[in-house]
């Protein structure tokens, strides 16, 4: 009942500061937004016993993609002057995309069983011991490979950043 | 020494967060208290001068929203990569033991191909900030 409780409290923190982030005209504070939505997602993850990606969800997403989130935001000319007129077609098509998006969520979501919301305690797949035995023995060479494509990352970022 | 470790992995569920909870809690609480207390309590003088943004007593020119330059981005995308590189630590530190010495390998194989990516940034001097 208590983990029910919860669950409902993260919900509405989930969805009400997504509703936030999309509603506020500001970009850095559509980006604050953003942060609590992480936050509460992480929440959830803890009462999933997946312990592991809530602390990547927090390290990771809340902490760096925000920053390169933030410094997007910077890089981009935000004077009022130079803002775009607002188109209406574009709006339009944008409303029909979403709306169908939507459909297609609400079927999908129709048709799943109703399961328990939350399990507590269930499963062990998810916490950081299990996790790293598995991710150190059974998928060792997916994890190296893994480190090439950072190098990949790394060095695509300096050609990119640096032309001269 | 041993015991601690021990009974720390014993008991490690989603009831063990509700600490962490509290903490958070506690530490947003007393944010929004200091700040709308000392809103609400101190003196308030809203003249012209006291509203404009404080530049350390240099006037202000322009306005903030300049393009910054890409060098920040660039650091911020190196950054994001070495965060990602120490999270993959987290789970080889708890199972150090367990995993011996070919996990150990595995983790500097996995290094040593982070550190080649440092030394080549190093080299290209994407650190470097004045040119």
């Amino acid at each position: 009942m208590n983990t029910q409780i919860i669950f409902i409290l993260l919900s509405l923190m989930a969805i009400g500061s997504a509703v936030m982030m999309l509603a506020s005209k500001n970009p850095v504070k559509s980006i604050l937004w953003l942060i609590v939505v992480f936050f509460a997602i992480s929440g959830h993850y803890i009462l999933l016993n997946a312990q592991f990606l809530a602390v990547v969800n927090i390290i990771v997403y809340a902490g760096a993609i925000m920053v390169l989130f933030l410094f997007v935001v910077m890089l981009m000319n935000l004077n009022a002057e130079t803002e775009p007129v607002k188109n209406y077609r574009l709006q339009f098509i944008g409303v029909i995309s979403g709306g169908s998006l939507l459909l297609i969520l609400l079927t999908f979501l129709m048709r799943t069983p109703v399961a328990q919301p939350v399990q507590m305690k269930v499963g062990e797949s998810g916490l950081i011991g299990k996790l790293g035995m598995t991710l150190f023995q059974n998928y060792v060479l997916p994890f190296e490979i893994s480190s090439v494509l950072f190098l990949s990352a790394m060095v695509g970022a300096v050609i990119i950043g640096k032309r001269n | 020494m041993d015991f601690f470790f021990l009974q720390v992995q014993a008991q490690n569920s989603a009831e063990n967060y509700f600490p962490i909870v509290i903490q958070i809690l506690f530490a947003i609480g007393l944010l929004t208290l200091m700040i709308f207390g000392s809103d609400l309590l101190g003196p308030k003088r809203k003249t012209a001068d006291k509203l404009q943004n404080f530049e350390s007593g240099i006037e202000i020119k322009g306005n903030a929203r300049q393009p910054i330059a890409i060098k920040y981005f660039l650091v911020a995308i190196l950054f994001v990569l070495f965060d990602v590189e120490v999270i993959f630590f987290y789970p080889y530190a708890i199972n150090f033991r367990a995993l011996k010495w070919e996990g150990f390998l595995a983790v500097v194989l996995f290094v040593s191909s982070f550190l080649a990516g440092f030394i080549y940034i190093f080299k290209k001097g994407a650190l470097k900030w004045e040119e």
